[in-house]
């Protein structure tokens, strides 16, 4: 609760800095802004905070809400800075943008703690809409324009299933609460068919938020022209929200009708990884590559979700954070490499030697996407084919792990781009250059990738 | 403690080793394999070899939650295989003094840690670490091939790289589904995996889960497709890792992670492995003949005498266990110093096509002896090294199933054949313009070639002792495969 009143807050006086003359001073305020959000998140956790209990049928923290909080308000740190480029052109509103992100992050965290599917709806909305300005804030780009477009209408669309699909649970089962569905659906000997629609529509919804094949084909075009930090944005802070949400209304609510959901989620799950994986083997930017790759994420991450069961919420949690650090860094070195280049492969090339550091960052990004060990992505992986292994679902973790394989393919062909082709003759002489914040910011997650991936139970033990 | 440093010295060193620039990196690196070797020494004055528990053991919980612990520790087979690690890589430093590569540093950084993690694959006595360091093996060797390579090496490393990491799922799989199998809160201990009991249709699965990662990095006929145009397009010192050392790690896993963990898994499909090795025997041996490219004559070679140890392991007995764990000593002593020879060659005609050569031992009468000695030793002459691990091995499989083993027993003659080829098209014969100024070898060559030589010998008249160290583990883990 702490969290979201300070975020909210923050975000009214962002708005109001706008009026400053100088910006400079916007990007550390939303910085510590954040860092209140986080502190609100800790004093949340240890209890200490006066609205812990408020509002028990509207909101509420656990462990898990808290992990999943953190995660996100950790990334939107990281991702925050890297905004520098955009805050810094002409045209640019900074103040609005650092606005929209810190109401963004308000929709975010109710997602991950929410007890009323209304709290839900108005989280996803939140969080919706601040997207699709966002998407659409690179004014003089018309893909950017289109992308927005585009988002918004599949985006509303989604939503407007997502509400029928609650409005169906209240039928069936007379609440909005979480506790009380599940109330009935634990007792209720007969349950409605509405329920099941009801269950199932709320699903897609949340499903296409997420880019779960079949749901998925807004997602390519739409980070495609997003600007590249937002893109950061969405695939990482969207998905973590989106994933708490899901995970937590199937296993408040549902966890009796697990028979039912998990096909449903089994076979998206299944399409999800065949269908990101290979596509994203097509791909000759490394932008649309990593557009792909956040599908193909998404559908790890649904399958620890299908599993459901003791090993799934670390899985979950562990493999959020994992690959919305090295997400986070691949987009930040693609930000960097953008301003000399473009963002096909072929603008990586040799720069191993142009930019050692920007090359060994997006090296152990890979290698984490991935899931080589001694990496985050790794022990993420090892916790989700866990979880799997231990619901006898070996058949899925065989169709996973070979889509592994391909992974390795499109992610290795970055790290082979960057070492071992010579650059193109046209950018040599463009010097690369990287901004002390963005070295500050990838350092660390680079940092924190190796750190989880040599010793996970420094995370785990967190939660 | 004395496996930890065993990985950790030249672990560390490979870590420090990217921040020293110059030509001082090559002469560190091969201070730092000496000393490691020096510890293998003392490690194996140490070692008594009738026990059966690893030796020299370490375990600390890593990841306490999932019951992982980092532990390592030695017997009989993994002694022998750190053995040759130690020994093969001071060699396969030295072999490149005298040449310059760019970025020295990086380069001997990664052969360091290429062997950090080979002593990890020996030595891991828990499935998580053995499948961490198995992975780590293969991104140094990648980078070796990739970056210093030959003319496709980017296509033909991918294409290596894209294989093994297969495999290697492959594995994960196997490895984490027989994690969920152990009691209790789990643990990924190799001798709690071992007193997993699965029904026999499930050891049938995790068996090719398991079995195909090792094949592939062997490798067994038909997952082989990587290995010839790897080993060519390699620089030399990576193929001598990935010939001498690396291709063991397969071997290796297949007695240590594969017969013990799922015998009736082996019990249904040994006879098919047998089979397909036995393909591989037949096929490798029959394209090494006709190949006029140094290198991938011997990569077809060390294709064909894998085959050999995968049949002699599979053949389940004494004497092809055995046999193929000598053989791998053998196998890599052999094979790195051919590929050494065959990289001097190269360097000094610049070529590696078997047709432009001839002649050349009479301007090199002491590269000639050396490579005799070493190909003699590859053909399995009597008295060499060869001979005691094919003579075992063989005698294994004929004890399977006599057919089998006469068929097999076809690859002494098919060696015979291809090797003496070989020596006499490149070494005899008349000399012509490009063989005409070959020079011997220099003092630093004959330092790698010379232990290889001693050790052919040794092995060759001396395989008791070598024997003796294995004996108590193999029989151990044969107990446990047959039950027996």
């Amino acid at each position: 609760m702490l969290p979201i009143i300070v975020l909210s807050i923050s975000g009214i006086v962002a708005l109001f800095l706008g009026f400053l003359k100088s910006r400079w001073i916007l990007m550390p305020l939303t910085l510590l802004f954040i860092l209140a959000a986080i502190v609100g998140v800790l004093l949340d956790k240890n209890g200490m905070s006066p609205y812990a209990g408020a509002f028990p049928t509207m909101l509420s923290t656990d462990n898990v809400s808290i992990a999943f909080s953190g995660i996100i308000l950790l990334a939107a740190l990281f991702i925050v800075p890297l905004s520098r480029y955009y805050a810094n052109q002409e045209n640019a509103q900074p103040a609005e943008y650092y606005a929209i992100i810190l109401f963004s992050l308000v929709g975010a965290l109710m997602m991950t703690s929410y007890e009323n599917l209304i709290m839900l709806f108005v989280g996803l909305e939140i969080l919706s809409i601040s997207m699709y300005i966002l998407t659409g804030s690179d004014k003089d780009n018309l893909r950017s324009g289109e992308a927005a477009l585009k988002y918004f209408l599949m985006g509303s669309f989604a939503t407007g299933i997502l509400l029928f699909g609650v409005a169906l649970l209240y039928g069936a089962t007379g609440g909005f609460d979480l506790h009380m569905i599940a109330n009935y659906v634990h007792h209720s000997g007969n349950i409605s068919p509405m329920l099941y629609l009801g269950l199932s529509i709320v699903l897609i919804g949340i499903l296409f938020k997420l880019s779960i094949a079949p749901f998925h084909f807004w997602t390519p075009d739409v980070y495609d022209g997003a600007p590249s930090v937002f893109t950061a944005f969405m695939s990482t802070i969207v998905k973590t929200a989106g994933f708490a949400a899901l995970y937590k209304i199937l296993s408040v609510s549902f966890s009796d009708l697990y028979g039912f959901w998990w096909v449903c989620l089994a076979i998206t799950t299944i399409a999800t990884l065949i269908i990101g994986n290979i596509t994203a083997v097509y791909q000759t930017s490394f932008k649309r590559m990593l557009a792909y790759s956040s599908i193909s994420h998404a559908g790890y991450l649904l399958m620890a979700v299908t599993t459901f069961n003791a090993y799934s919420q670390k899985a979950i949690i562990f493999y959020s954070l994992a690959y919305a650090l090295s997400t986070i860094t691949a987009f930040g070195v693609l930000i960097i490499v953008e301003q000399t280049a473009n963002d096909k492969y072929e603008a990586f090339n040799g720069l191993g030697k142009r930019a050692p550091l920007l090359a060994f960052v997006n090296t152990v990004a890979m290698c984490s996407l991935a899931g080589m060990p001694l990496t985050a992505g790794f022990i993420g992986k090892f916790f989700v084919f866990t979880s799997a292994a231990d619901n006898d679902m070996v058949w899925i973790m065989i169709i996973a792990i070979l889509m592994s394989a391909v992974g390795f393919y499109y992610y290795f062909r970055v790290i082979i781009a960057m070492y071992m082709r010579p650059a193109i003759e046209s950018d040599v002489d463009n010097e690369v250059v990287v901004p002390g914040i963005y070295r500050t910011v990838l350092m660390l997650a680079t940092l924190l990738t190796i750190l989880f991936g040599l010793a996970p139970d420094l995370l785990t033990s967190l939660f | 403690m004395l496996t930890l440093s065993l990985i950790l010295i030249p672990a560390i060193a490979s870590l420090l080793l990217p921040f020293i620039k110059g030509e001082i990196t090559k002469t560190i690196a091969f201070v730092v394999a000496l000393a490691e070797l020096a510890v293998a020494l003392f490690a194996i004055t140490q070692f008594s070899p009738d026990t059966v528990t690893p030796q020299f053991a370490y375990d600390y919980p890593w990841i306490a939650s999932l019951g992982v612990h980092f532990s390592g520790g030695m017997d009989g087979i993994s002694m022998l295989l750190v053995l040759l690690t130690t020994i093969l890589t001071p060699l396969i430093v030295l072999s490149t003094f005298g040449y310059s590569y760019n970025h020295s540093s990086a380069f001997y950084a990664l052969i360091l840690l290429m062997e950090a993690a080979l002593v990890g694959v020996f030595t891991s006595q828990d499935a998580f670490v053995f499948y961490l360091f198995w992975e780590a093996a293969l991104i140094p060797v990648y980078f070796l091939a990739a970056i210093w390579g030959g003319e496709k090496r980017i296509a033909i490393t991918f294409k290596f790289f894209i294989y093994t990491i297969f495999g290697s799922l492959f594995m994960l799989v196997a490895l984490v589904y027989l994690y969920m199998q152990t009691p209790g809160n789990h643990s990924s201990a190799i001798a709690d995996i071992y007193k997993v009991a699965l029904d026999s249709h499930t050891q049938s699965w995790v068996f090719w889960a398991l079995f195909i990662a090792f094949a592939i990095k062997m490798p067994i006929f038909p997952f082989h497709t990587w290995q010839p145009d790897t080993y060519t397009e390699s620089p030399t010192p990576a193929t001598m890792l990935l010939s001498g050392i690396m291709l063991k790690m397969g071997i290796y896993g297949v007695i240590r992670w594969l017969l013990p963990i799922v015998p009736a898994g082996v019990a249904q499909w040994s006879t098919t492995v047998i089979i397909l090795s036995i393909i591989g025997i037949i096929y490798g041996s029959i394209i090494a003949i006709q190949q006029k490219d140094l290198k991938k004559l011997l990569a077809y070679s060390s294709f064909a005498h894998v085959g050999l140890m995968a049949a002699g392991v599979f053949s389940l007995t004494l004497k092809g266990m055995q046999g193929a764990v000598i053989q791998m000593l053998a196998h890599g002593i052999n094979v790195v110093g051919l590929f050494f020879v065959a990289e001097i060659i190269q360097r000094r005609l610049r070529t590696r096509d078997i047709d432009r050569m001839g002649g050349i031992t009479q301007n090199t009468p002491v590269l000639t002896v050396f490579f005799m000695i070493l190909m003699l030793g590859s053909v399995a002459l009597p008295l060499t090294n060869g001979f005691v691990g094919e003579f075992l091995l063989l005698s294994g499989v004929y004890e399977f199933n006599h057919w089998y083993g006469a068929i097999a027993g076809l690859t002494i003659i098919f060696g015979a054949v291809y090797m003496l080829k070989m020596f006499q098209g490149v070494m005899f014969g008349e000399q012509n313009h490009w063989t005409e100024k070959v020079t011997d070898i220099t003092l630093t060559e004959s330092a790698v070639l010379f232990p290889l030589v001693v050790l052919v010998f040794w092995m060759g008249i001396a395989p008791g002792s070598f024997l003796k160290l294995t004996e108590p583990a193999v029989i151990q883990i044969l107990q446990l495969a047959t039950g027996k």
